[in-house]
């Protein structure tokens, strides 16, 4: 069986139970049988959109996120970036983009969630037509030095006081990775050989990096002015303000904190001209009784003799407590989002795997 | 755990509960009689304005006596509370070490400079340890409490200020930099191909400003190197006590063990684990099917009663996972303490909730036993 019975899937409302909705096995069997796109045939309609990134296009419609070619997920730290991540990646390779989701964090995690590992710093294929990558700023750098400078890039990048200088010059690290990224993203890959991808999905360090992150690439062109950083950084500060180009996807869990962060995000990206496409609520708690329904177990409980039954309707009284607390947390990002927000449920599982992306993705897909 | 310590650093991955738990953590310790200053970094608005957190100060202000009494606590002690700005930490370090106000504003007005204070990674780590080490040094408080920032990975806050260190008392880079260093000279006539790369990559306007900032600094990196060799004596000194905080979730508990492994090969002293957010196993020792036959004694419709029974199996998905998880995490940890906290009933972002964990961590083990069982029944 695909899906093991113990992770179970409740909608938003948490009236219906979403698995009832999608049948898994047609569903499987849809994905199977439909026609896998050549590689990269996506590209050839949005190429265009290669030809714009001169400067910032901030007008005019902003198509759907998944027909973008770079998507930034930022939020605060362990609110399931990277499972949001994979999980906008899945439905994407779904749709027979060729996608490949670019990790910052330097830490695998998803190679992990397709319980892959031990590739460094290259691309892996995780499930059909999606590919992860741990990007690692020295090892960028010594790819964008072979490319870029030749021999002397050979030199520099052997050179210990030049790795000490990009190293330690504040934000370099993050530019480099950035330029990984960003080349990831383009129609003609600088990499030798390397096959282009029709979407881009970044998982971005937690959001107080977040931000600063996007807003690198513009700093270092107006530090550096002139010269190939200059250049480059001016280059990615285009795509990145490109919102035909770029979007970006912001993940909280329903509680006081990330909320906050959303929301200050929110704000600071408008600021900067960007703006957030989505915000992904994870790991929302199921509203699995109505008032009246709960007013029924608190007068049960009162009566209830049985130590396991005490027990049980205490645990249903204190998750409902819970979902409930969560549902105002909800609100609060409704409130300032008009109509970007959309939620994933809670899953009780032991812990996140390939099958549970599957079913995240299949909660996601009928919301975007 | 923290008697005779005066350094408690709380790391942790983010979304864990780091905040909260230093804050309980400065007000247990209060309670019992010391003075405590507890310095955070972006506490939640409620949380903050429970402590009286209004606003930005970044020096400790004393959390008043009557807020805490108005929550059921008394305090012999004394709990002073401040969050940190890092730019303003930074901008305070460079006019203690610059040789004239003059120099401290050129410094602060450069480029590089506002960047390295601001946007860079790093710059809260290494901005906290800073203040951490002032504070330290004024000997006004029997205990500081750092809630370390916020990040998705608990070793960061060891990485990032020694890069910071790195960039600022880099002899070479220095050297090379200086306008009358020998660098300058052969960057001038671009003689060494190594440098003209450099200049060719990164732009020369990048390059002169680096120069200006580093001419600027002149020997004030020497303070730089002393006091980066002060802090990292006073990380070491048996008297501070890394404290880790996480969750029971596998990926938060695999990086515990990760990063209690590396405090040891470090030699960094380490004190124990506070494990938030534990789903306490309810069951009694009975299999969660039993709950339906249970259920059918009660007044409650059997579809009621058979969406309670599922929450009950679902919370116990999580308790199993749980108990696995700390398990292994207790296995790692060896002789180490390891303190949990359940799953508490709302998100912790205030005073009561802040009550509700102090009482958790400073109970005796009698006195937890008794508050498990208590939500069981």
């Amino acid at each position: 069986m695909r899906r093991g019975t113990h992770t179970r899937l409740y909608s938003q409302a948490g009236a219906g139970i979403l698995r009832a909705r999608v049948n898994p096995h047609v569903a499987a069997w849809a994905r199977r049988t439909r026609p896998r796109r050549p590689a990269g045939r996506g590209l050839r309609a949005r190429r265009h959109l290669a030809a714009e990134h001169d400067g910032p296009l901030r007008c005019g419609p902003v198509p759907g996120l998944l027909d973008k070619r770079l998507v930034f997920v930022t939020g605060k730290g362990g609110v399931g970036k990277s499972t949001v991540a994979a999980v906008l990646g899945m439905l994407a390779a779904r749709r027979g983009l060729r996608t490949v989701v670019a990790e910052l964090s330097g830490q695998e995690r998803i190679q992990r969630l397709f319980e892959h590992g031990g590739e460094h710093f290259h691309e892996v294929e995780v499930a059909p037509d999606l590919f992860t990558i741990s990007v690692d700023p020295d090892h960028a750098m010594d790819e964008y030095l072979r490319v870029k400078v030749g021999a002397v890039g050979h030199m520099l990048g052997s050179s210990r006081l030049f790795h000490a200088f990009t190293m330690a010059t504040p934000g370099m690290r993050e530019l480099l990775s950035l330029g990984k990224v960003w080349e990831l993203s383009q129609p003609q890959r600088r990499t030798e050989g390397a096959t282009p991808y029709d979407l881009v999905i970044c998982d971005a360090p937690a959001t107080g990096h977040g931000v600063g992150l996007l807003k690198t690439p513009r700093t270092f062109a107006e530090i550096a002015r002139v010269g190939p950083i200059a250049h480059q950084g001016r280059q990615i500060a285009n795509t990145i303000a490109n919102r035909k180009f770029t979007g970006v996807v912001a993940v909280a869990t329903p509680e006081e904190m990330p909320v906050n962060e959303t929301l200050s995000l929110h704000e600071s990206l408008a600021e900067d001209g960007l703006a957030l496409d989505l915000v992904v609520l994870n790991a929302l708690y199921p509203m699995r009784f109505d008032d009246r329904e709960v007013d029924q177990l608190a007068t049960a409980l009162r009566r209830a003799r049985s130590p396991l039954s005490r027990s049980a309707l205490g645990a249903a009284l204190s998750e409902h407590a819970r979902a409930q607390t969560q549902r105002e947390q909800q609100g609060r990002l409704r409130a300032a989002l008009d109509g970007r927000l959309v939620a994933l449920p809670f899953l009780f599982a032991d812990h996140l795997g390939p099958e549970q992306v599957e079913d995240l993705a299949d909660a996601l897909e009928p919301q975007l | 755990m923290l008697d005779g310590k005066r350094i408690c650093v709380c790391a942790g991955s983010g979304g864990v509960g780091k905040t909260t738990t230093s804050a309980a953590i400065a007000l247990g310790m209060a309670a019992k009689g010391a003075k405590v200053a507890v310095v955070t970094i972006d506490p939640a608005k409620r949380l903050a304005n429970a402590l009286g957190l209004e606003e930005l100060h970044n020096d400790p202000r004393r959390v008043e006596p009557e807020r805490l009494a108005a929550g059921g606590l008394k305090v012999d002690g004394e709990l002073w509370a401040m969050m940190l700005d890092p730019k303003r930490t930074f901008d305070e370090l460079i006019e203690r070490a610059a040789p004239t106000p003059e120099r401290a504003e050129e410094i602060k007005a450069n480029r590089v400079y506002s960047e390295l204070s601001t946007a860079v990674s790093g710059s809260q780590e290494f901005t906290a340890v800073a203040k951490l080490y002032d504070l330290d040094q004024e000997h006004e408080f029997d205990l500081l409490v750092l809630d370390t920032p916020p990040s998705r990975n608990a070793l960061d806050f060891l990485d990032a200020p020694q890069r910071l260190n790195s960039f600022l008392e880099g002899r070479a880079l220095q050297a090379l930099m200086r306008p009358t260093g020998v660098g300058m000279r052969v960057l001038g006539r671009g003689a060494s191909p190594l440098l003209a790369g450099l200049r060719r990559l990164t732009g020369v306007d990048l390059v002169t400003d680096l120069a200006t900032f580093f001419g600027l600094l002149g020997d004030m990196t020497a303070d730089f190197t002393a006091r980066a060799q002060q802090v990292e004596r006073l990380l070491r000194a048996p008297t501070t006590a890394f404290l880790l905080v996480s969750s029971a979730e596998r990926e938060p508990i695999d990086e515990a063990i990760w990063f209690h492994r590396t405090l040891a090969r470090t030699g960094l002293p380490f004190a124990g684990v506070v494990v938030n957010r534990v789903h306490h196993d309810l069951l009694l020792g009975s299999e969660p099917a039993d709950v339906g036959t249970a259920l059918r004694r009660t007044a409650l419709s059997p579809d009621l009663a058979a969406r309670v029974a599922d929450n009950f199996r679902d919370y116990h998905l999580l308790a199993r996972r749980d108990d696995h998880n700390v398990a292994r995490l207790e296995k790692a940890l060896g002789r180490h303490p390891l303190l949990m906290v359940p799953q508490l009933d709302d998100d912790v972002h205030d005073l009561e909730g802040l009550l509700k964990m102090h009482r958790y961590l400073f109970a005796t083990d009698a006195e937890r036993e008794r508050l498990i069982a208590q939500l069981v029944a």
